[in-house]
């Protein structure tokens, strides 16, 4: 099969699971679910619910108008804001697969992250004495994720500095990969924590950033998945799962699953 | 002062399969069961916003809040165990239905050799082949013993699978097919065969078809969604304990389930429970529930350290050898081999937790370790359950974690990747154990359980030979790199290896050197029976839910006896 019949497959096979999808979707989002849908109706349910394809059309719409939740919920100062937003696209950067960490909007899903529980480490273990421990322990910080995350991008500023008597943000791309290498290997002093457990934090939430459900924040318009061939939040491959063929499925996400609050 | 309630007849410690099995079995027979689960309720309509991999798969939002309780961990006595901070080797579980939420389904038997492991290694290879300080021994019952429960439970379970062409005898079927093939299984089947091995398909608790289990609880067939290992299913077509066995003892009218009872100790006086103390946490009270019968049903973890707490039972001691709480604590190994393929791209983000292809071969005694320095083995699978884009960004040996060739690699690679993974047998060493950590408590002022635990050489020589096998059938597979998970090194409890944790109150027929009979009985506390993994003295290459709910069905029908007739059933 040439390029451009697979693609060609492909589309037709894209319009049918996407029917699919408002399917399964309209039978949650009406909240029938699992113990009440039939056994015999599952495998083949049949027409779509037309008020589940409205809410879906909406929300592409609402992609165009402004976004509201762009502003920061845990940074104090826009530099370091910056900071953080030049690093996380240094980690995963925009090229010609398409966009990278800050036009996925990674920077304000790792700012409302660290706002948040996870970012106050809301459900670790917290309670000392502290010790160092060896490796195989584990992480033993006494520190927050958040302070870890501040504290790091405070000594990215200060290690450029530094090294280069600029800000972070005025460096090249060569320039900020060097330091941000400094800082993977472990070489960068840091209080509490080693640089080399700040970065793995900070590239661990660029990952979460570009990939998670856009309910987060990231992965604008669910062109993190789009890039990476994941379809997202589907709700059955039943008809699909033996193909021999790879599948093209345009994404779909939980904003497609949730039902109207209103009466 | 805590309040007394009104005595019941059982009580289980925990709701998740084994709590959910003993309050079914106990309640059909007309014993009135509480069960005391200190997290919340939950069920299918729980699991509409499960299409999650951030808030389910990376922040564990269906496993124990460690922020309240954990454990400790060191590799070797001489250290400081320290805090498990966050959860990583293993996902603990927690509330209603436990990790049988959010199990992928893998539902194995154990093989007859295992049950007899101590007497069937010296009998064909000699005395001399089980190396000092391994504290192998047998489980105080034969498969053939426990094949009826195992049918029991996968009957419950609605089973979808075909049998293992190298496991024990069946009284019967799987009660439903196996589940589909895709291009990635196949590959592996058909690769398998020509190496002359013998795949067959992964018994699964996602079912290939809508089914009615005995207890007439009805669940649904599987979507093949990808969202099963960390995630609850919102389709009722995972079996959990929530849609088979906990309804079935609802329907009884003789159990209630009472949820935020976080039990903190075990009442007993003279070899006898007399019930539990519990928190209410939501009232932030405590409570004394007691009971003919006292039911130990939560984690591997919490079994033993309700007996270390409430000094019941007599605490094992790695120096003397002397004593059996925390004795046998047992893990498993991980080994295996990533494929990479540069001319096909695969359906990998589709999948259930249980479909794949499985060969046995390596398990067990099925092959001969005469020329072998170490014992048993481990099964291989290759399964398709899904792979989410946070976690999944697989890259060929070499490449950077981060930057331009990461971001092109690991997006090129996720639909081009397939794991075959080893579960490797953990056999007990005299130095791997739990206690309690003389430092750390818990939110309620509890010590933490500590966990000394680190691989053996039998491991490092299993592990070495096991990933020559993947290494092997990943080429014939056709793939164009491979690359194996690396040596054993020590254990380390940060990255995730594996949910089968066993041991610590330990079966067999020997008070000396085991805590329960072969009905989950404590030999100390007639009226205290301690179900679940925590009753494995060893862990075998398999999943261990199966012989999990095998031996739940068994003590339930010891309890029921015990019920009648008292005293020790063995």
């Amino acid at each position: 099969m040439s390029e451009k019949d697979e693609r060609k497959d492909a589309m037709t096979r894209r319009q049918f699971i996407r029917k699919g999808g408002y399917v399964a979707g309209g039978a949650i989002g009406g909240g029938i679910l699992g113990a009440s849908i039939s056994q015999m109706f599952m495998p083949t349910a049949p027409s779509p619910s037309p008020e589940i394809s409205k809410t879906k059309n909406e929300g592409v719409q609402k992609a165009d108008v402004e976004r509201y939740n762009q502003a920061l919920m845990f940074f104090n100062k826009q530099e370091d804001f910056k900071v953080l937003a030049q690093a996380s696209e240094r980690i995963f950067p925009a090229d010609d697969l398409g966009p990278g960490a800050i036009d996925l909007d990674v920077p304000f899903y790792i700012d409302h992250q660290l706002a948040g529980a996870w970012g106050n480490n809301a459900r670790d273990y917290m309670l000392g004495p502290f010790y160092p421990g060896i490796e195989t322990q584990g992480f033993q910080s006494h520190l927050k994720r958040n302070e870890i995350i501040s504290q790091g991008i405070a000594r990215i500023q200060s290690v450029s500095k530094e090294n280069f008597k600029k800000k972070f943000t005025e460096l090249n791309e060569q320039q900020q990969d060097d330091i941000l290498a400094a800082f993977e290997k472990g070489k960068v002093k840091m209080k509490g924590v080693s640089s080399n457990d700040f970065f793995t934090l900070l590239r661990m939430s660029v990952l979460e950033g570009v990939y998670a459900d856009p309910l987060y924040g990231g992965n604008r318009d669910m062109a993190g998945w789009k890039m990476k061939g994941f379809p997202g939040n589907q709700m059955s491959y039943l008809a699909q799962i033996e193909s021999k063929e790879f599948l093209e499925i345009e994404p779909s996400s939980l904003h497609s699953h949730i039902a109207s609050p209103k009466k | 002062m805590a309040k007394t309630l009104p005595k019941v007849d059982v009580l289980t410690v925990g709701v998740g399969w084994a709590g959910g099995i003993i309050a079914a079995e106990c309640a059909k027979n007309g014993l009135n069961v509480v069960g005391l689960e200190r997290g919340g309720n939950r069920n299918t309509e729980d699991f509409s916003m499960i299409h999650d991999e951030l808030r389910y798969a990376i922040r564990y939002d269906l496993m124990q809040d460690v922020s309240k309780e954990t454990i400790t961990f060191r590799n070797k006595l001489d250290q400081r165990a320290l805090p498990m901070r966050q959860l990583g080797s293993f996902l603990l579980g927690s509330s209603v239905g436990g990790s049988g939420v959010h199990w992928n389904g893998h539902t194995f038997r154990f093989l007859p050799y295992d049950f007899e492991i101590k007497t069937k290694t010296i009998e064909k290879y000699g005395k001399s082949k089980i190396k000092d300080d391994y504290l192998l021994q047998d489980w105080g019952i034969t498969y053939d013993e426990l094949e009826p429960y195992y049918d029991t439970f996968e009957k419950t379970c609605g089973i979808s699978g075909e049998p293992n062409p190298l496991g024990g005898k069946r009284s019967s079927d799987y009660p439903t097919p196996p589940m589909k093939n895709t291009v990635i299984t196949n590959k592996f089947r058909d690769a398998a065969k020509k190496l002359n091995l013998h795949p067959f398909s992964l018994p699964s608790a996602n079912l290939s078809e809508a089914y009615t289990n005995p207890d007439g609880e009805k669940l649904n067939a599987c979507q093949y969604c990808a969202f099963c290992e960390r995630f609850g299913c919102e389709y009722g077509a995972k079996t959990s304990p929530n849609i088979t066995v906990i309804p079935t003892a609802m329907k009884t009218g003789k159990f209630e389930l009472r949820t935020h009872a976080n039990v903190i100790e075990i009442i007993h006086e003279g070899g006898k429970a007399t019930g539990v103390k519990y928190i209410d946490t939501l009232q932030g009270e405590e409570f004394i529930q007691p009971a003919d019968v006292v039911v130990l049903t939560s984690y591997v973890m919490n079994n033993a350290k309700l007996l270390l707490v409430s000094k019941l039972g007599n605490p094992y001691d790695p120096k003397t050898g002397k004593g059996v709480i925390g004795k046998n604590y047992s893990y498993q190994l991980t080994p295996g081999s990533t494929g990479f393929f540069e001319k096909e791209r695969f359906n990998t983000y589709m999948g259930a937790g249980a479909l794949g292809q499985v060969v046995d071969d390596f398990n067990g005694d099925n092959f001969d370790h005469s020329n072998l320095d170490f014992i048993h083995g481990g099964t291989l699978v290759v399964s398709q359950s899904g792979y989410r884009p946070i976690a999944s960004n697989p890259v060929p040996p070499g490449t950077p974690l981060w930057g331009k060739e990461f971001k092109e690699q690991s997006i090129k690679y996720y639909t081009r990747t397939i794991n075959a993974g080893f579960q490797g047998a953990s056999l007990p060493h005299r130095d791997n154990y739990l206690d309690l950590d003389p430092t750390f408590k818990d939110a309620y002022g509890v010590p933490l359980l500590r966990m000394t635990y680190n691989f053996t050489d039998q491991d490092r020589k299993l592990h070495e030979y096991l990933t020559k096998q993947s290494e092997k059938i990943m080429k014939e597979m056709g793939a164009d790199t491979v690359m194996n998970i690396g040596k054993l090194v020590d254990y380390n409890i940060v990255p995730y290896q594996t949910t089968h944790n066993v041991g610590g109150v330990i079966m067999g027929d020997d008070p000396n050197i085991s805590a329960v009979n072969n009905y989950s009985q404590m030999w100390d506390a007639d009226n205290v029976f301690v179900v679940g993994a925590s009753a494995f003295p060893h862990n075998s290459g398999y999943n261990p839910t199966g012989t999990l709910g095998a031996l739940a069905y068994r003590a339930a029908e010891g309890i029921v006896k015990y019920s009648k007739n008292g005293g020790q059933l063995v």
